[in-house]
């Protein structure tokens, strides 16, 4: 008996350290999700390689920037001239398999990367970049520790401090609230990134924070420890630098103890509305930072989130349009370059290295990118807020 | 005022720990193996109902029947598949598997209903009690939760003790040898024992996404092995144990967010576990039993 009780609390122990070590819940084979059968070789093309979580628990991120830059090869290829070959693999938002995906993909030849979709493998995949001498442009693996001291791996996303002090800034200069509340997820780089540069920001600015509290990867069901804590510290304006999956929830349940504050979220918290059932009466009045609309009336993005809807069947969320945009800023920097897709890619590292802070891009999540040599981009946040179920420019 | 506010987050939380942990104690009790894809299959359930009702429009009891029905086949079709082949193996190549089946459901929900999130109709509508003046509310499905789970443990321990069936299962759980050389077919026993594990879970999920109404491939697994903790927390195998395991669980991590740290909540619950299977290694219910090995 004794013996069997060893057993069920090693298994208790092992559970949870293995539930402890971050976000991903399955443990699929990484291989076999590439894509690669829409490029026909016709004309010798680049070799274009990311890693995303494809499966687990943050698949729709991968899925969503892979799908995204899926289309923008699929135009480019159909223009003629500059051609592209796309191969994603599988990372399930691990930083150790994210190495081990980039690795396979240095075996099939990358000549540029799109480094890793999300942070935490960003990070791991971007030393390998940096080390290899391979370009690398990440569409939202956010983090500062992504491009930090590489000069040859660049961000298409806004990076998280950015973030973090723009969304003090904005509740100050809008005066949305006087008394803050923060709750944040305390194991993912990401949420914490954002939080630091606030509260820090937020002190500049002689902002008051009346409650910060915390969940876990684990413990992103309840929240009503933490919405209670806020509300008896009597906070107007709750501040969610999140993803908006718990957001959903944390917006549920404080309707359900009557609690009204105001809410801002930050990029993470673009998609709510394409929650499927969700009531998005509960979002109304939600600002947030995103850099992307898919409800915008211009024609890019009308005829990108067409195109989406069409392959894929659901909207896309900034994560599609921040892959497409990358393959888009890599089409113009090779054309400025001349850049050849037989030479190595070591040496359209150096070209690129040399022509990115130079070039100036259009894409779908902003007009007149331009980037500096650390590789952060120019990007500034946009506010929005959700009236009426979408999105409307607080500027 | 906080204190009972906490206190009622605590037992709705507990009360959707303990549904599932008896569906963990009532297979471990009869099978002795720990079914880690029961969590699984509750997600199974929480999308089966949620497309009865969301997308085919069927009023909410049908669809938690539908997923009553898919889970127990679902249920049986894994025992007989993955665990049956195993039935004399070790306990560990069963665990694994188990493990494995874990895994297969997640994914294979990933295929066919992609990764992205669903909001999940609460099948009881998302009524309040208020009390106080409004300063206390007490949701309706924290109730149903409750009341479910107690119905449910009160079922289970009439069914184990009383039927032909429950001997049956007792008599399997004791000596599987034994058994057969009295005439008990064992396969069916077991069978039947995961079909109840299963439709227990199909209601598991439809009240775990009606309080927490996110629905993803992931959703079963936290909740799984939260679950699977109160099970041996309250003493594994036993009925009520799992209810009061649950029910604490769901108490200490709310006031361990409350009251110490938001940050090391999961860690006082597992203190806590660790203390009290060093005190009590058969958990708080749990019968002390030698055996012969």
């Amino acid at each position: 008996m004794k013996k069997i009780f060893c057993v069920f609390i090693s298994f208790v122990l092992i559970i949870g350290l293995m539930s402890g070590c971050g976000g991903s819940d399955s443990a699929s084979s990484g291989d076999g999700n590439a894509t690669g059968k829409n490029e026909e070789p016709v004309a010798v093309a680049f070799k274009l390689g990311g890693t995303g979580p494809l499966t687990g628990g943050a698949a729709i991120y991968g899925n969503a920037a892979k799908n995204g830059a899926q289309i923008a090869v699929e135009e480019i290829n159909a223009q003629g001239g500059i051609q592209f070959e796309l191969k994603y693999e599988d990372d399930e938002h691990d930083a150790e398999k994210a190495v081990n995906a980039y690795n396979k993909l240095k075996d099939w030849g990358i000549q540029i990367s799109l480094g890793s979709v999300t942070s935490t493998p960003g990070v791991a995949t971007s030393a390998e970049t940096f080390s290899d001498r391979i370009f690398a442009l990440t569409p939202s693996a956010s983090a500062t520790a992504v491009i930090e001291g590489k000069d040859n791996v660049y961000q298409m996303c806004f990076a998280d401090p950015n973030q973090g002090s723009a969304s003090a800034q904005y509740i100050v200069d809008k005066k949305l609230g006087t008394k803050i509340a923060v709750i944040y997820k305390n194991d993912d780089v990401y949420s914490k990134g954002i939080y630091n540069t606030f509260a820090s920001k937020a002190k500049e600015l002689n902002l008051e924070i009346v409650s910060t509290t915390t969940f876990t990867e684990d413990s992103q069901t309840d929240f009503s420890v933490q919405l209670a804590n806020a509300k008896s510290n009597g906070a107007d304006l709750i501040f969610l630098p999140m993803y908006y999956t718990p957001a959903s929830l944390i917006l549920q349940q404080a309707k359900s103890i009557g609690y009204a504050p105001k809410y801002f979220g930050v990029d993470g918290m673009d998609g709510i509305l394409t929650l499927e059932n969700f009531d998005t009466s509960l979002a109304e009045g939600v600002m947030l930072l995103t850099p992307f609309n898919a409800d915008s009336t211009d024609e890019r993005t009308v005829s990108f989130v067409k195109k989406y809807k069409e392959l894929f069947n659901e909207t896309p969320n900034q994560f599609a349009a921040d892959g497409y945009d990358c393959v888009y800023a890599y089409k113009e920097a090779l054309e400025t370059a001349g850049c050849t897709p037989d030479m190595s890619a070591a040496e359209i590292c150096e070209k690129m290295v040399e022509i990115f802070p130079d070039i100036t891009f259009d894409g779908l999540t902003g007009e007149g990118v331009t980037w500096a040599a650390t590789g952060e981009v120019s990007k500034s946040p946009k506010g929005m807020v959700i009236e009426n179920g979408a999105y409307v420019g607080m500027d | 005022m906080t204190f009972l506010s906490f206190l009622i987050s605590g037992l709705s939380l507990g009360s959707v720990y303990a549904i599932i942990a008896l569906g963990y104690t009532m297979v471990y009790g009869i099978a002795k193996m720990l079914n880690f894809a029961h969590g699984d299959v509750i997600m199974v359930g929480a999308y089966v109902c949620f497309f009865a009702t969301t997308r085919w429009d069927l009023p909410p009891t049908v669809g938690v029947l539908l997923a009553m029905v898919v889970c127990t086949v679902l249920g049986v079709l894994i025992e007989r598949l993955a665990y049956k082949p195993l039935r004399s193996a070790s306990s560990l190549a069963v665990i694994i598997t188990a493990i494995g089946v874990s895994y297969f459901l997640q994914n294979a929900a990933q295929l066919l209903w992609t990764s992205n999130p669903k909001v999940f109709t609460s099948v009881v509508g998302n009524s309040l009690i208020k009390l106080f003046d409004g300063r206390l509310t007490i949701s309706v499905i924290a109730i149903i939760t409750i009341t479910a789970c107690i119905v449910i443990m009160a079922a289970l321990t009439w069914f184990t003790g009383k039927t032909k069936m429950g001997k049956a299962m007792r008599a399997c759980s004791e000596d599987k040898g034994a058994a057969q050389l009295m005439g008990i077919d064992v396969n069916f026993t077991i069978s039947v024992t995961f079909a109840i594990g299963s439709a227990l879970a199909a209601i598991a999920g439809v009240l775990l996404c009606s309080a927490y109404p996110t629905l993803m491939p992931t959703t079963g697994a936290m909740p799984g092995i939260k679950a699977f903790t109160a099970a041996v927390f309250g003493g594994i195998g036993s009925i009520p144990g799992a209810m009061i395991g649950g029910l604490l669980l769901g108490i200490i991590e709310i006031f361990g967010k409350g009251y110490i740290s938001t940050q090391l909540s999961d860690a006082i619950v597992f203190a806590v576990l660790i203390i009290t299977l060093l005190v009590k290694p058969a958990g708080l219910l749990g019968k002390q039993t030698t055996e012969k090995v």
